[in-house]
C-alpha cells in the first residue's frame, strides 16, 4: 500500500514539463491532483519511474471567458469549476454536475486535466464534455493539436495522447439560445462513482421544435456513450412524452453496452439508463423552454 | 537509488525542514517523521477519509498527497485545533458532549472536514451537513450523532463570535 520509488521532478514552467515529458515519455508520469493516480500508485498498480508534478505550474490554471463560452486550463481544480462564478454561468452544466464527482475533499485536489486524461468511463467530466462538444488542446515539446472531446476517448482508460502529449486547456462552447440541459446519475452512495448516468442538452427553436439533441450515457459503455440514433429521433420534432419515452427506450436498447458487476447486472443498469433518459430528457426540456 | 528531496513544510504553525523520500505519503510523513499520529489512516486509496487534514486551510486526503507536494505550503492537523491540551476546540467539544464518536478513529478526518465547512457555512442545515461528512466514514458510531455533533457545533461557534 505505499509507492514504488520514483524520481520526482515538480518543473515550474509548461516548456520545462514538456522536455521532460519528451525526454522520458513512457517512463514518466504526470502527476495533477494525484486523486487517481496515487491510489494507483499505492496499489502499484502504476509504478513509473518518474514522476512530473503539475502542482507548482500555475500557468495551467485559468478560467477565461471565449467566444461566449469558457476556456479553462488543464490544472483548474474540480472544486473550482464548481465554484467559479463564470462557468456557472456560461457552462452551467459542468456547475451543476460537479458535486457528483467523488467528495469536497478529493474535488479539492482533482482536476480537470486529470480527469479526462484518466479516462474512467464511470466519471462525470468526460461524459459532460463530450454533450457540450467541448474541444480540448493538446501539447507536446514539437508542437500542439486541437481534438473535440468525442474522439478523445479510445476505450477503458485509453485516450488518443502520446506518452509525450498532454493537456493544457477545455473549451467548452457558448451554448445556443433555447438550450437546456440536465445530468442524472444512481450511484449507491452519494460521491461514489455511479452505477449509471446521462446527460442531455436540447436546443429549441421559436414553435418549440427541437434543433439539436446529445445525449451521452456514464458508465454504460468503455466511453462516454453517445446517443445518435436516440438524440436524431428527437431533431425535427416537439419533444413529447410520448416521443421522450420512444427515445429513452432507443437509447437504453441499442446504443449503451452495459456489463455486469457484483452492484448491478447489465440488465439493471439498462433499466437505470431507460428511467434516467427520460428524466433527463424532461430536465432539459423545461429548461429550453423557458430559457430565452 | 531514487533521489531524496529537501523540504520546508509549515505544520501547525511551526516550520519543518526534512529531507524525504519521494515515495513518502504526506500521511506517513505527518505520523512518522514529525510524530503527528493525530492524522489516522484507513484505505490509503482515498475512500475513507480518516487521514483528511487541510492543505493551504483546504481539507484533501494525505494518504493522495505525496510529503514532497507539501513543500513550501501550510499543513493543518489535528492536533493545530487547539494549543492548549486541556481545552478542546468547540467542534472537539461538540463531538464529545453529542456523542459523536465512539472508538474515535475516524474522528480526527470528520474535524478536519468540519473545520472549513462550519467557518464557509456557519448554519448548515441536515442535508449540508450530510454531504459535507459524505467522504468520510465511520465504522461504529453512526452518523446520526456526527449530524448532532455538527449542529451543536455550529451552535457553540456562533456563541462564540458574539
Ligand atoms: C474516493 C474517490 C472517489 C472518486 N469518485 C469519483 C467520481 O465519483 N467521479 C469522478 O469522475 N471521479 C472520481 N474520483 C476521481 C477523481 O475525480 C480524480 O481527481 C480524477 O479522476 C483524476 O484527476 P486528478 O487531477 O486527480 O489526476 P491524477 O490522479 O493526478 O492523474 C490521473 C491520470 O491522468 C494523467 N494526467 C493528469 N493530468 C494530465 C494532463 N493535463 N494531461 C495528460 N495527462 C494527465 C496522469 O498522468 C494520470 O495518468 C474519485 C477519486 C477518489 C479517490
Ligand atoms: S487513509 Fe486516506 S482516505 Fe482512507
Ligand atoms: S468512531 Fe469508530 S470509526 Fe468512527
Amino acid at each position: 500500500m505505499k509507492p514504488a520509488p520514483f524520481d520526482y521532478v515538480a518543473p515550474g514552467s509548461l516548456e520545462e514539463v514538456l522536455a521532460t515529458l519528451a525526454t522520458y515519455g513512457y517512463d514518466a508520469k504526470l502527476l495533477a491532483g494525484g486523486q487517481s493516480l496515487i491510489p494507483m500508485m499505492n496499489f502499484r498498480l502504476a509504478q513509473p519511474s518518474v514522476l512530473v508534478d503539475l502542482n507548482e505550474v500555475t500557468e495551467l490554471n485559468w478560467v477565461r471567458r471565449r467566444n461566449g463560452g469558457v476556456s479553462l486550463g488543464a490544472m483548474v481544480r474540480q472544486r473550482q469549476l464548481e465554484r467559479d462564478p463564470v462557468v456557472a454561468e456560461v457552462a452551467p452544466l459542468v456547475h451543476d454536475t460537479m458535486p457528483y464527482v467523488a467528495h469536497p475533499q478529493i474535488r479539492n485536489r482533482g482536476t480537470l486535466g486529470g480527469s479526462l486524461a484518466h479516462a474512467d468511463p464511470a466519471a462525470e467530466l468526460p461524459v459532460v464534455m463530450v454533450a457540450l462538444e467541448a474541444q480540448l488542446r493538446l501539447r507536446r515539446a514539437q508542437g500542439e493539436r486541437w481534438v473535440a472531446a468525442e474522439a478523445f476517448f479510445e476505450g477503458l482508460f485509453t485516450t488518443v495522447l502520446a506518452p509525450d502529449e498532454m493537456v493544457v486547456e477545455v473549451v467548452v462552447p457558448v451554448l445556443p439560445p433555447r438550450t437546456g440541459y440536465g445530468f442524472l446519475e444512481v450511484a449507491r452512495r452519494h460521491g461514489d462513482f455511479a452505477q449509471a448516468g446521462v446527460t442531455a442538452v436540447l436546443t429549441l427553436d421559436e414553435n418549440d421544435v427541437c434543433r439539436k439533441a446529445r445525449i451521452v450515457y456514464l458508465n454504460l459503455g468503455e466511453v462516454p456513450m453517445i446517443a445518435r440514433k436516440a438524440a436524431d429521433l428527437l431533431v425535427g420534432e416537439k419533444v413529447t412524452d410520448s416521443l421522450i419515452a420512444e427515445v429513452a427506450d432507443v437509447g437504453a436498447r441499442e446504443e449503451i453496452e452495459p456489463t455486469g458487476d457484483i452492484h448491478a447486472t447489465a440488465d439493471y443498469k439498462r433499466h437505470l439508463a431507460g428511467v434516467l433518459t427520460r428524466r433527463v430528457l424532461k430536465l432539459a426540456l423545461a429548461k429550453a423552454t423557458s430559457s430565452q | 537509488m531514487t533521489k531524496n528531496v529537501r523540504i520546508s513544510v509549515t505544520v501547525n504553525g511551526e516550520q519543518y525542514e526534512r529531507e524525504v523520500e519521494p515515495r513518502l505519503l504526506l500521511s506517513d510523513f505527518l505520523r512518522h517523521e514529525l510524530g503527528l499520529t493525530g492524522t489516522h489512516v484507513g484505505c490509503e486509496h482515498g475512500v475513507c477519509g480518516a487521514c483528511t487534514i487541510l492543505f493551504d486551510g483546504q481539507p484533501v486526503r494525505s494518504c493522495l498527497t505525496l510529503a514532497v507536494q507539501a513543500n513550501g505550503h501550510e499543513i493543518m492537523t489535528v492536533e493545530g485545533l487547539t494549543e492548549d491540551r486541556e481545552r478542546l476546540h468547540p467542534l472537539q467539544e461538540a463531538f464529545w458532549e453529542a456523542h459523536g464518536l465512539q472508538c474515535g478513529f475516524c474522528t480526527p478526518g470528520f474535524l478536519m472536514t468540519l473545520l472549513p465547512f462550519l467557518e464557509e457555512n456557519p448554519q448548515p442545515t441536515e442535508a449540508e451537513i450530510r454531504e459535507a461528512i459524505s467522504g468520510n466514514l465511520c465504522r461504529c458510531t453512526g452518523y446520526q450523532h456526527i449530524v448532532d455533533a455538527v449542529k451543536l457545533a455550529a451552535e457553540k461557534l456562533a456563541r462564540q463570535q458574539v
